[in-house]
């Protein structure tokens, strides 16, 4: 059994961003902070994570093509 | 460009007093034109519901045809109507309701606690619990009344137990709910009330709508609406009689009926459980819902399928002598598709001189915007009146840009940017190497034609969509444009190093790409096909590559050690622009060199020459097939009878075990299973077998032959059709038949045919072919090979079908994304969607093969720079 979601192997890896890191992000790609992609309070890592609505979680994925790259989902 | 934002958009119910204060007037007979042709006043074609004809007034507006937009009528139903469309919803309220007080049939405080409980369901989620709540209720809670059952007979029948419910009773029934109650059935009370949904009052729609057409012989014929129309007026009317009359009650119902009938086929002639209603032919009526639905409906018809000018379409034919980047447009089209040209102070004088050479304009429109036709006529004073400003339209030349399209257009690269050639005849020609992104062929396709016509667009056209500058596919980063067939068959026999040519050949096959220069000869008098083919190769080209023959090589396991004769032509050498060493077939790397290291016209360019040397060689030399290739030597036909051999006794062995119940099963299955699977791996092992010999031996044949063979094996090894496989079917066997990833099981029991013994499981019985295409199969291996062959003909049919839906789907979800400035992929709201486009960036189109660059390529550029700094 898993203790948490987080280590199977197939779920990469998800972090709660800090107001300063949603600021930095948001000022980079020079983003509405709606435009972002959206995820579920519901979704079990957000749970997991005890994320709330209006909080950014960055997942790191390992891509085929890029390898390492990160992707950023807004909590709603 | 966003010019204004649609917030919301709200649908609704008319209500009868909106019906009637829209009516232009209230129609009241059924009749439409009297017996003069003139509309009857009062009747279905009354002139104040507007004008069809346009030299008369519209009698409510005073507008003439073209202005005005046509009247609503209403006519009034003697006995209320039940709307076909919302007889759903009224059996909602009919079933949580109470007949007499209105009230939903739940004591106060569960109805309190069930609006707590839904308060994060959806509505409509809602309304189902509330009805499936209180619908089994039979005593109401608040006025004690007794509740019976409601039974909808569809569409438009309700009973109460088992008396029918007629309109006029439902209509007093829904009249009593309050608003307070509606809100939980979502109504919204300032615009809609349930009453409503019970038709009083009937729209009459505006004759521009359904109008009428005179016929040549002077008869008029009415429009399906209009003819269901009169039938709704006609049992009204006779409805209004009969009451008037005082007749019977069972008269009165069944006139009722009759007019519900009518009412519901006028809105939808579709209703389940109605008989369509039918036009005296015999024809069913295509009234207010067929005219929207379906593919031939508004929407789908109209609406998304837009039809376009400055197009053309024909069936296409093949032309190899054209460019890539031309499409031969014929005669007859070309002098009917027209192009823009603005005159100005510095074309003036040429515009005069093309408008007097002939029927080249057809258009001209002047600065104040006039349009004229150009005829012989005032072709004289035409000239004399152009000028500075005015817009020519002339007909098709060649050098013009148009689009070039074959449906289904799935892809960026179904439609692209050809020039124009014009050639003679009715079809369109085209190049057969732009027959890949068009998925196009030549057994009768058609294709269409597109000419832009502003300068924008025809330089979008020319710098974007222009074939050569399409040549490498976006999907994978490989060449979609290249040669075909025949020019890989030709290349592969004209560089193969056997392949030699007198002066006058030489002189020939270089004439025929459009060189008149003629090389120093390289074997002695002779010239050898490789320095023909150096002539098409864009100059100082270098390129070092693998190629096919290289891989039919190891494939059939032909060791390099002692075979150094058979192996010369398989690794590939481009220096300074000379084909120093292997053949050219369909491998990739020599085109990817081209584009990264020259201009795509460039490689046009060599297309061209490509093309015209191989087709001529083709021609000249030949190029053919006798049955006499695929008969086997002595040896091959040893090789091919101990596979047979050994596919049997192996086979038997292993049916026999399996009957004994001693076959060791594989891990994770049934024995049933194992031996199935087993049956089936030796029938791939022995026709590989086979396979690899006779391919062993063809190669062997074909390399090391004194002079190039015309056959089919330059046609495999070069690439440009069919493979070892089918050379092992024509002269080896086909081996094991296979359906559904197995051998074929169904048939009768124990057996698959009644020529087997019952239970036979050896390799024969179960499908196993032993004889080949040339010796032709036996009635039992011809059964078993139909059924393969059936479920291929199945797959491939049921593949396209899936895969173009799933692929549609996919394209319509994704078609208004793009790529921003800042890299991102976004929605047509600007919602990311990935922050960097692919998560990588990269464009393949502008890659080779997905990679960034060609590392080998580039070391051996450094190498040979150094070399020859070395030497100086």
């Amino acid at each position: 059994m898993l203790k948490s979601l987080s280590e199977h192997h197939l779920v990469p890896k998800h972090e709660l961003l800090s107001a300063d890191e949603t600021q930095k992000l948001l000022s980079q790609f020079g983003l509405d902070f709606d435009k972002l992609p959206q995820m579920s309070q519901e979704d079990p890592m957000a749970q997991e994570l005890g994320a709330k609505v209006g909080n950014i979680i960055r997942i790191t994925r390992n891509s085929p093509v890029a390898g390492e790259t990160l992707y950023y989902r807004r909590v709603v | 460009m966003l010019l204004k934002k649609i917030q919301n958009i709200e649908f609704g119910v008319l209500s009868p007093e909106q019906i009637r204060k829209m009516s232009a007037i209230e129609i009241k007979s059924p009749e439409t034109y009297d017996k003069d042709g003139y509309p009857m006043e009062g009747g279905l074609m009354d002139p104040h519901l507007g004008v069809i004809n346009p030299s008369l007034r519209c009698k409510t507006c005073g507008q003439k045809m073209k202005q005005c937009p046509g009247h609503f009528g209403s006519l009034e139903m003697v006995r209320p109507i039940v709307h076909p469309k919302f007889s759903n919803k009224l059996e909602e309220l009919l079933h949580a309701t109470c007949k007499e007080c209105g009230k939903i049939a739940l004591k106060d405080e569960s109805l309190e606690e069930f609006k707590k409980s839904i308060e994060r369901l959806d509505k409509e989620e809602a309304v189902k619990l509330l009805v499936k709540k209180t619908k089994t209720k039979r005593k109401c809670p608040h006025c004690g009344a007794a509740r019976a059952e409601i039974l909808l007979d569809k569409p438009t029948n309700f009973y109460l137990d088992k008396d029918r419910l007629y309109p006029s009773q439902i209509r007093e029934w829904v009249e009593k709910i309050s608003e307070e109650d509606l809100k939980l059935f979502a109504y919204d009370l300032t615009r809609l009330r349930p009453e409503w949904f019970i038709q009083t009052v009937l729209q009459i729609p505006p004759i521009t709508i359904r109008p009428s057409i005179t016929l040549e012989s002077g008869i008029k014929s009415e429009d399906d609406l209009t003819h269901k129309l009169v039938d709704v007026i006609r049992i009204n009317l006779r409805l209004k009689d009969n009451i008037d009359a005082g007749a019977p009650q069972l008269i009165i119902e069944d006139l009722w009926d009759l007019l519900q009938y009518h009412v519901t086929t006028y809105f939808d002639n579709d209703t389940a459980g109605v008989p369509p209603a039918k036009h005296r032919s015999g024809r069913s009526l295509r009234t207010l819902v067929q005219r929207l639905k379906g593919k031939k409906g508004r929407f789908r018809y109209n609406l998304t399928g837009k039809r376009v000018n400055y197009a053309a379409r024909s069936t296409i034919i093949p032309d190899p002598y054209l460019s890539i980047n031309q499409v031969g447009v014929p005669e007859p089209i070309a002098n009917n598709l027209t192009v823009p040209e603005f005159v100005t102070e510095w074309n003036i004088e040429e515009m005069k001189k093309f408008i007097k050479k002939g029927d080249n304009v057809v258009y001209i429109t002047k600065p104040n915007g006039l349009r004229k036709k150009v005829t012989e006529l005032n072709k004289k004073e035409v000239i004399e009146e152009l000028e500075v400003g005015s817009k020519v339209e002339r007909i098709l030349q060649d050098g013009d840009i148009v689009l070039f399209n074959r449906q289904p257009s799935l892809h960026r690269l179904s439609m692209l940017a050809h020039e124009v050639k014009v050639m003679p005849n009715k079809a369109i020609r085209m190049n057969p190497m732009v027959c890949k992104p068009y998925n196009a062929d030549f057994d009768g396709d058609e294709m269409n034609l597109h000419v832009p016509q502003t300068q924008e667009g025809i330089s979008e056209a020319r710098e974007l969509m222009y074939v050569e500058n399409q040549v490498i596919s976006p999907r994978h980063g490989q060449p979609v444009i290249g040669g075909q067939e025949d020019d890989m068959t030709g290349l592969f026999i004209l560089t193969m190093d056997q392949t030699e040519f007198t002066k006058e050949e030489a002189m020939h096959y270089l004439y025929n790409m459009g060189i008149t220069e003629l090389p120093e000869p390289d074997r002695g008098k002779k010239y050898s096909g490789k320095l023909i083919y150096s002539m098409a190769l864009p100059e100082k080209l270098n390129v070092e590559y693998h190629n096919n023959t290289a891989k039919q090589l190891k494939g059939a396991k032909i060791p390099r050690e002692g075979n150094e004769a058979i192996y010369k032509d398989a690794e590939v050498k481009i220096e300074d622009g000379k084909l120093v060493k292997g053949t050219i077939d369909s491998s990739s790397a020599l085109v990817e060199s081209i584009l990264r290291n020259y201009t795509p016209h460039e490689l046009e360019r060599y297309y061209w020459r490509m093309a015209h040397l191989t087709h001529e060689l083709l021609t000249t030399k030949g190029l053919s097939i006798s049955i006499a290739e695929f008969e086997n030597t002595p040896e091959l036909e040893n090789v091919r009878k101990e596979a047979i051999e050994e596919e049997i006794t192996e086979g038997t062995e292993l049916a026999r075990k399996f009957a004994e119940g001693v076959l060791e099963p594989l891990p994770g299955r049934t024995v049933g299973e194992s031996f199935e699977l087993l049956m089936v791996r030796l029938g791939g092992k022995t026709k590989a077998k086979v396979q690899g010999k006779i391919a062993e031996y063809k190669l062997k044949k074909l390399l090391e032959a004194k002079r190039p063979t015309l056959d089919t094996m330059p046609i495999i090894v070069s690439g440009g059709r069919g493979s070892m496989l089918n050379v092992a079917n024509m002269s080896g066997f086909w081996g094991q038949i296979s359906v559904r990833t197995g051998r074929p099981k169904k048939g009768f029991t124990g057996r698959l045919i009644a020529l087997n013994e019952k239970n036979d499981l050896a390799p024969k019985a179960g499908g196993f072919v032993s004889s080949n295409f040339v010796q032709g199969m036996n009635p039992t291996e011809y059964f078993m090979h139909s059924m393969g062959g059936r479920q291929g003909e199945v797959d491939t049919g049921v593949a396209t079908k899936v895969s173009g839906y799933l692929y549609r789907r996919l394209a319509n979800s994704l078609k208004d994304l793009h790529v921003s400035n800042d890299e991102t992929v976004r929605t047509a709201n600007k919602d990311v969607v990935q922050f960097r486009y692919g998560e990588d960036g990269v464009f393949p189109a502008r890659t080779s093969g997905g990679n960034f660059a060609n590392m080998d390529e580039i070391i051996r550029n450094m190498n040979r720079k150094e070399k020859k700094e070395r030497k100086n």
